[in-house]
C-alpha cells in the first residue's frame, strides 16, 4: 500500500527531529565538510519526498537518508573541478557505502564532534546557541527563530553564515584534545546552560517559562552525558538544570513570579529532583569539583529543604563562597548576600551588597535582592526605592506583577 | 590552509620606541618568529610603515583617484601581517595569539581563499 503524502511528511519530520544530529554528524564525518553535509541531507530529504510516496516509507528512515545523502555527496565530488583533490574523500565515501547497508539502524554517531563544532569559540554566542538547537536539537529554522524572536529569514542567514565559516575557515570536525579540550568543553556546556536560562528566565515576551528551550537544554545535557560519560562537569550541568527545572510549576502562579521562599514546594517535581540528586552525587564522587557541580549542590540544598526557614543557609553561603573562589563574579557575590541575609543576617548581607552597587547598577536582580533585604529589615522607604528601580528594568510580565505587588504591600 | 593574520592597533597604543617596554615588544616579536619557524608555519610576515605613508587608489569610470592616507578612517590601523600555513583555525589562532601587539591592538585572522 502506498503511503499518503501526509504520512510521508510526518515520517520525514519525525525522523529529522529525532536524528538530524546523527545524520549531519555521520555525513560530515564521511564528506569532511559541514556545509556540504547540510546540503546533501537537504538533497536526501527532497529525494525522500519524491520516492517514499511511490516505494513506501523505508524501515530505517535515517539509514535511507544517510545513504542517499552519501550518494549525493559522491555525485557532487565526481562532478567537481579539481577531482584529484577529492579522490581521498571519494574513497572514504565509497568505503562507507560498502560498510553500511541502508537497512541498518546503527548509523555512526559522531554527535560529540558535531556539538564541539557548533559550539566553537570563534562563532559568536548567539550563533553557537542557534546552530546547536538547529543541528543537534532538531529544531527547524523557524522554531529557532521563534525562540529568539527573530525573523526566520534573519535566522536562516545567521545559520548559513555559520556553516560557511565552519567549512571555509578550517574549523575542524573533531573532539579537541589536551589543553584545548577543557576550554572547548566549557564553551559547549555554556551554550547548553544559556539555552536553559533563555527558556527559564524568558527575558523577552510574555510567556514566563518557554518549556521548549528548557527541555531542549535537558535533552542536550543528557546527550553530552551519554556521549562523554563520567565527566563531572557535564553531570554537574545536567544535575543543575534538572534541579532548577524541578521548581518550574511553583515559580509562576497565574502569570505572577513567586520567589523561592514563597513557593508551594508540593508543586516541585520530585522525579526531576531525585534524578538531579543522583546525577550530582555521582559527579561529586569523582572528586573534581567545578562551577556546575557547585551550582547544582546549591540547587540540591534548596530542593532538600521543606521550607525557606528549614533551608541550611550557612551551608549555602559556604557553597557560594567556594563558587566565588572557583569562578569569581559579582553575581555570585549577590547570591552569597541573599544566602547570608537569611543566615548571618540582613545587615551582613547589605555589607556584601554595598561594593556591588556600581558594577551591578543595571542588573535587575541586584535591585530586587537589595529591596527584599531592606523590606525584611523594615526599612520601607529604602526598600520602595529599590523595588521601583528593579521595576524600571524588567520587561518580563511575571516579574513586573511580582514587583508591583511588593510595592503595593509597602504603600498600603 | 593558509591564514593571514592582520595586525591592527591605534596610534600610540603600544610602547614608545626607545623605552624598555618597546624593547620587550621587539623581543616578543623575535620569540614569536622563532616559534613560527621552528613549527614550520611561517610563510611571510612584515611590519608596515605608518599610515601617514599610505596611498589609497580607486578607479571609477576609468578615472584613477589617488587619496592620501588609508582607505578606512578607523581608530585602529593596519600595521603589519603574518601569513601562516596551518591545518586548522584553532592552530592559526594559537600562533596569532603569540603576536605581541594582541596585548594592545587587534589581530584579525582570515583564511586565504583557494580556487579549485
Amino acid at each position: 500500500m502506498k503511503p499518503a503524502p501526509s504520512a510521508v511528511h510526518a515520517a520525514i519530520e519525525y525522523t529529522l527531529r529525532q536524528d538530524r544530529g546523527r545524520l549531519i554528524s555521520a555525513l560530515t564525518a564521511v564528506i569532511g565538510d559541514f556545509e556540504l553535509a547540510e546540503e546533501c541531507l537537504q538533497d536526501a530529504i527532497v529525494a525522500a519526498l519524491k520516492d517514499w510516496p511511490k516505494s513506501g516509507i523505508p524501515k530505517s528512515r535515517r539509514g535511507w537518508l544517510l545513504q542517499v545523502g552519501r550518494r549525493r555527496a559522491l555525485d557532487r565530488f565526481r562532478r567537481a573541478k579539481g577531482l584529484a583533490e577529492k579522490t581521498a574523500q571519494i574513497a572514504v565515501l565509497e568505503q562507507a557505502e560498502l560498510d553500511a547497508p541502508a537497512d541498518t539502524h546503527d548509523i555512526p554517531d559522531h554527535r560529540l564532534r558535531l556539538i564541539f563544532t557548533c559550539c566553537h569559540p570563534t562563532l559568536d554566542e548567539k550563533t553557537r546557541i542557534a546552530l546547536t538547537l538547529r543541528t543537534l536539537g532538531g529544531l527547524t529554522t523557524d522554531e529557532v527563530a521563534r525562540a529568539f524572536l527573530d525573523r526566520p529569514t534573519t535566522m536562516g542567514q545567521r545559520l548559513a553564515r555559520a556553516r560557511t565559516k565552519i567549512s571555509n575557515a578550517g574549523i575542524r570536525f573533531d573532539i579537541p584534545d589536551g589543553s584545548a579540550l577543557h576550554e572547548r568543553m566549557g564553551s559547549v556546556l555554556a551554550v547548553i546552560y544559556l539555552i536553559f536560562n533563555e527558556g527559564y528566565a524568558a527575558t523577552k515576551g510574555d510567556s514566563p517559562i518557554r518549556i521548549d528551550l528548557c527541555e531542549e537544554a535537558i535533552y542536550l545535557a543528557r546527550l553530552m552525558s551519554n556521549l562523554s560519560p563520567e565527566t563531572p562537569e557535564i553531570e554537574g550541568l545536567l544535575a543543575l538544570i534538572l534541579l532548577t527545572h524541578s521548581r518550574r510549576a511553583a515559580r509562576y502562579v497565574e502569570g505572577g513570579y513567586i520567589p523561592l521562599d514563597q513557593q508551594d514546594r508540593s508543586l516541585w517535581d520530585q522525579k526531576r529532583i531525585y534524578e538531579g540528586q543522583n546525577v550530582l552525587e555521582a559527579a561529586l564522587k569523582r572528586g573534581q569539583v567545578g562551577p556546575y557541580q557547585l551550582q547544582a549542590s546549591i540547587a540540591a540544598l534548596h530542593c532538600e529543604a521543606t521550607s525557606s526557614k528549614e533551608t541550611d543557609w550557612t551551608q549555602l553561603a559556604a557553597l557560594y563562597r567556594l563558587l566565588g573562589q572557583v569562578e569569581p563574579s559579582p553575581i555570585v557575590t549577590l547570591n552569597l548576600a541573599v544566602a547570608v541575609s537569611y543566615g548571618a543576617g540582613p545587615q551582613q548581607a547589605l555589607d556584601l551588597l554595598a561594593p556591588l552597587a556600581d558594577e551591578l547598577r543595571d542588573y535587575q536582580p541586584y535591585h530586587a535582592a537589595r529591596a527584599d533585604v531592606l523590606r525584611r529589615m523594615g526599612r520601607e522607604q529604602h526598600a520602595l526605592a529599590a523595588y521601583r528601580r528593579a521595576l524600571e528594568m524588567t520587561q518580563a510580565q511575571g516579574e513586573v506583577a511580582f514587583l508591583e505587588r511588593r510595592i503595593a504591600e509597602i504603600c498600603d | 590552509m593558509k591564514y593571514l593574520a592582520l595586525i591592527y592597533s591605534a596610534a600610540g597604543a603600544g610602547p614608545t620606541p626607545g623605552t624598555a617596554e618597546f624593547g620587550g615588544l621587539m623581543g616578543g616579536y623575535q620569540a614569536a618568529g622563532k616559534t613560527y619557524n621552528e613549527d614550520g608555519v611561517f610563510l611571510a610576515g612584515e611590519a608596515l610603515q605608518s599610515v601617514e605613508t599610505a596611498t589609497s587608489i580607486r578607479i571609477r569610470g576609468g578615472k584613477t583617484e589617488l587619496t592620501d592616507g588609508p582607505f578606512a578612517e578607523t581608530k585602529e590601523q593596519l600595521g603589519g601581517f603574518y601569513l601562516f600555513d596551518c591545518d586548522t583555525l584553532d592552530d592559526a589562532i594559537k600562533y596569532a595569539k603569540m603576536i605581541p601587539s594582541a596585548e594592545f591592538g587587534t589581530i584579525e585572522v582570515r583564511p586565504v581563499m583557494t580556487f579549485d
